[in-house]
């Protein structure tokens, strides 16, 4: 038989295929020899086999029957073969397969081989990938070369402790006298840990340029980082600690050159100290200041490690934060997406009374221009800024209008009651608010939120509108035609949804009561009696009947007409069957004869004292039924006055 | 800790390939698992524009909300690593940087083609720097070291190839300054060029 093929042959080879399934076939081909050859238990070609088999793993191709060989590799003298056994079984095995257990007693003669470089494999391997099993078995191994003198070794087997720790925790014990002894001197207890390191890396910072272990100028940057980060937890929860960590961390924030990037992870993992650790406030502020000045350094990584650290703590250090508004904010125009995204969430976090007007100028200019991933949190975000801190009424109602022209379509479903219910209650704007509502519906039906907000206003407010007594702005001239021709015109668009064309319906029919024109109306709804759509046809039929009954409530400039929409919408995951809502209304005796009218699905009874209303909700959700009481007594008074 | 060590080309092609963690839901990481882990980080990082920061969520197959990938771009390769909340961003892209210098300087001027035809050097190479997903060793020099002595141990062994000759293993040297190292072979010319200061 042929010698096999060398792997940089291999390589050479598979590199010419032209079409995948070429070089599935050579693959193929070398497996078959591979196989073959490993079955003549050829000594002298077990490596370069299984060095071959590796490659085809990393390609992609299955190689799980060289895990054998790679054991029998572990096993030989060489050097060359136990390095390329080890790598394997790093490579192709783990804890799953039983295979895996039979490398224990290899690495035990391994870690106590008389070559260093042979006891760092078995190290390396059993911290890779060393199940519990084999941890145990070898933990006292680990142990002892802990202890030794070579630096080399010491650093893998304290590595491959740790790994031994996080598989079976109950052998921390064994590991701790080890590893108090690694700091190099002898402590008492862990309170005597923290000068030690201060210390430590009080020398690091002074001992000038020392080049064996120095990056860019700034002595061992990695070590450095690891006693902040072991400063960080040892001084989280406990005052005494932070203490005395104050005075070092304050210089390492000021000492360290930041004109590379090594000084600025050192400074970042500062930060990040001084955050966790209970640090007094003037060294909070100098920590928040080094990210601030992050904020403005020409790499984008600093820029956004900078934003998500100010992100965290926005709320512990709300006034310090504030400083950097501006720079926080001109981060909105960055061109990196993930930084635009910190940077609003950060902004909407810091939005207050004060700084209301400026702030939302920016974000809404940031809504008309951002991606659409973010409009529908933006917009949401401004909502709640706006219900918040609005400094006037008017402001509010713009900056709504705003946001739902230009990007009704992201807004979130809820909002369309919540806005209802805000333009409700804010009574003076309400001609400027249907005007202004009615004006963006000229311009464009297709935003669905919008639509819906603006329907319902005109419904409710249309008499507003064509009388024309907006104080606000100049007040438009509308027809009562013309509002009709754009409602019917909403009801009969392909871009209005099924919802949206349930409110029109409503807003037509709600105008029969404030416009002097019915029989257009009566007209449309009668259509829409017959339409296919079963929500439209309810409704109509319900209206048509109102005409027919109850017409001679109309002559009544205030009818006692009170037509309640309820919207009930189903926002879990699950399906909500059974639903059933009723109404209620307390009976009371008074002098005046009290009137009922019987209006869509329940009585409502008005009386001088207000419109008080008992509803129950019950409904089926995930199979277990629900029921829900209230009592609404919040009815707008010009309902039932 | 640091979960994966992946290498890949412009094309996806994996150049090496690491693993510290099998992640939980992926329930047999065989050898499709890894090629789709793979496809998916490419896809997710060869859209990133070069302006914008090296920072990103891992995919749903090397993901989940507490893991990061982290990745460098140089010439034709990625170096991507993903790494959990425990390691910060700013000090892996600073391993990243001492990983690929060190490479530069065991293999002189490193470029594509070596990390293809000596895959386990590289391996060879992370041990020293990663290991079982944590940092081992920072310090370049060290790190060459070590592995250079290791080198010579292989190599008085007669290496791979196992053929006692001293001339192959001499063929074998890869520091010969004649051979050109930018070889044109279709996609693959490209040098990793001097690396910027960092």
């Amino acid at each position: 038989m042929p010698a096999p093929i060398r792997l940089r042959e291999l390589i050479r080879t598979i590199r010419t295929a032209r079409t995948q399934a070429e070089e599935r076939e050579m693959i193929q081909k070398e497996c078959a020899a591979i196989r073959s050859s490993f079955r003549e238990e050829d000594n002298t070609y077990r490596c370069r086999n299984v060095a071959k088999l590796l490659y085809m793993h990393m390609l992609g191709y299955p190689a799980h029957f060289g895990q054998l060989e790679c054991l029998k590799l572990i096993a030989s003298q060489k050097f060359t073969d136990k390095r390329i056994g080890y790598l394997g079984a790093m490579l192709l095995l783990d804890e799953r397969q039983d295979v895996h257990l039979l490398m224990t007693n290899c690495i035990k003669n391994d870690l106590n081989h008389s070559t260093q470089y042979v006891q760092g494999l078995a190290l390396c391997t059993l911290g890779c990938m060393g199940s519990s099993e084999m941890c145990r078995d070898l933990a006292g191994e680990v142990e002892k070369l802990l202890k030794t003198s070579n630096s080399y070794l010491r650093k893998k087997a304290a590595l491959c402790a740790v790994h031994v720790i996080r598989k079976v925790p109950e052998l921390m014990e064994m590991f701790l006298p080890a590893t108090k002894n690694l700091l190099s001197e002898k402590n008492h207890g862990e309170c005597e840990l923290v000068p030690q390191l201060v210390r430590i890396l009080k020398n690091l910072i002074m001992s000038g340029y020392s080049p064996e272990h120095d990056v860019s100028g700034i002595s061992d940057p990695f070590l450095q980082v690891r006693i902040l980060r072991l400063l960080r937890i040892l001084g989280k929860s406990d005052d005494d600690s932070s203490e005395a960590m104050n005075d070092i961390l304050a210089q390492v924030a000021t000492n360290t050159e930041t004109s590379k990037n090594v000084g600025n992870a050192i400074l970042y993992e500062t930060v990040l100290t001084i955050m966790d650790i209970k640090s007094e406030s003037g060294l909070r502020v100098l920590a928040i200041n080094i990210l601030g000045r992050f904020l403005l350094n020409n790499d984008k990584n600093i820029r956004y490690v900078a934003l998500t650290s100010l992100l965290k703590t926005v709320q512990t250090d709300h006034n310090a934060v504030q400083r950097h508004r501006s720079t926080i904010v001109d981060c909105l125009k960055d061109l990196d997406v993930s930084i635009k995204r910190r940077a609003m969430e950060l902004s909407f976090a810091l939005v207050n009374g004060n700084n209301i007007r400026g702030m939302m100028k920016e974000l809404l200019y940031f809504l008309d221009s951002c991606d659409p991933e973010f409009k529908a949190d933006c917009a949401s975000g401004v909502f709640l800024a706006a219900e918040k801190y609005a400094p006037s009424k008017r402001w509010h109602i713009d900056t709504i209008m705003r946001v739902l022209t230009t990007a009704g379509s992201y807004v979130r479903d809820d909002s369309v009651p919540n806005l209802i219910q805000l333009i409700t209650n804010s009574v003076e704007m309400h001609a400027y608010t249907v005007q202004r509502l009615y004006k963006a519906l000229l311009d464009d039906i297709s935003q669905q939120p919008l639509v819906q907000v603006a329907s319902w206003c005109i419904g409710e407010y249309g008499d507003l509108l064509v009388s024309g007594q907006c104080e606000e702005e100049e007040p438009i001239q509308v027809t009562e035609d013309e509002v009709l021709d754009v409602l019917e015109g909403l009801l009969v668009s392909n871009l209005s949804a099924a919802v949206t064309r349930g409110y029109s319906l409503t807003a037509i029919m709600k105008l029969s009561t404030r416009f002097s024109g019915v029989n257009r109306i009566k007209k449309v709804v009668s259509i829409y009696g017959s339409s296919i759509d079963v929500e439209l046809q309810q409704r109509a039929v319900e209206y048509n009947a109102l005409f027919k009954k109850y017409d001679h409530m109309r002559a009544n400039p205030n009818p006692n007409v009170a037509v309640i929409t309820i919207h009930a919408s189903n926002s879990t995951e699950a399906d909500m069957t059974d639903f059933v809502f009723q109404a209620a209304v307390p009976k009371v005796s008074r002098p005046n004869p009290a009137q009922i009218i019987k209006c869509l699905c329940f009585e409502v009874l008005i009386h001088g004292f207000g419109l008080r209303m008992r509803i129950k909700l019950t409904y089926t959700l995930k199979g277990s039924p629900v029921q829900d009481l209230a009592e609404v007594n919040n009815f707008p008074p010009q309902s039932w006055q | 800790m640091i979960k994966a060590i992946l290498i890949f080309n412009n094309h996806g092609k994996p150049r090496l390939i690491r693993f510290y963690q099998y992640f939980p839901h992926v329930f047999l990481q065989t050898e499709d698992m890894q090629q789709q882990i793979i496809r998916e980080t490419f896809h997710l990082v060869s859209k990133r524009d070069d302006n914008v920061c090296n920072f990103l969520e891992g995919g749903s197959l090397i993901g989940g909300s507490d893991y990061k990938l982290i990745y460098r771009h140089y010439a034709t390769l990625y170096f991507v690593f993903c790494v959990d909340s425990s390691e910060s961003e700013l000090g892996i892209l600073d391993l990243i940087q001492v990983f690929v210098e060190t490479l530069d300087k065991c293999f002189e001027n490193v470029c594509e083609l070596d990390l293809i035809f000596h895959m386990d050097k590289v391996h060879y190479i992370l041990q020293e720097v990663v290991m079982g997903g944590m940092v081992l060793e920072t310090n370049m020099n060290e790190i060459v070291a070590q592995v250079e002595v290791q080198n010579r141990l292989e190599k008085s062994e007669g290496g791979f190839s196992a053929a006692p000759a001293r001339a192959v293993s001499a063929v074998k040297n890869m520091n010969l300054p004649e051979i050109p190292r930018n070889i044109n072979i279709g996609d693959i010319n490209i040098k990793v060029p001097s690396l910027s200061p960092f």
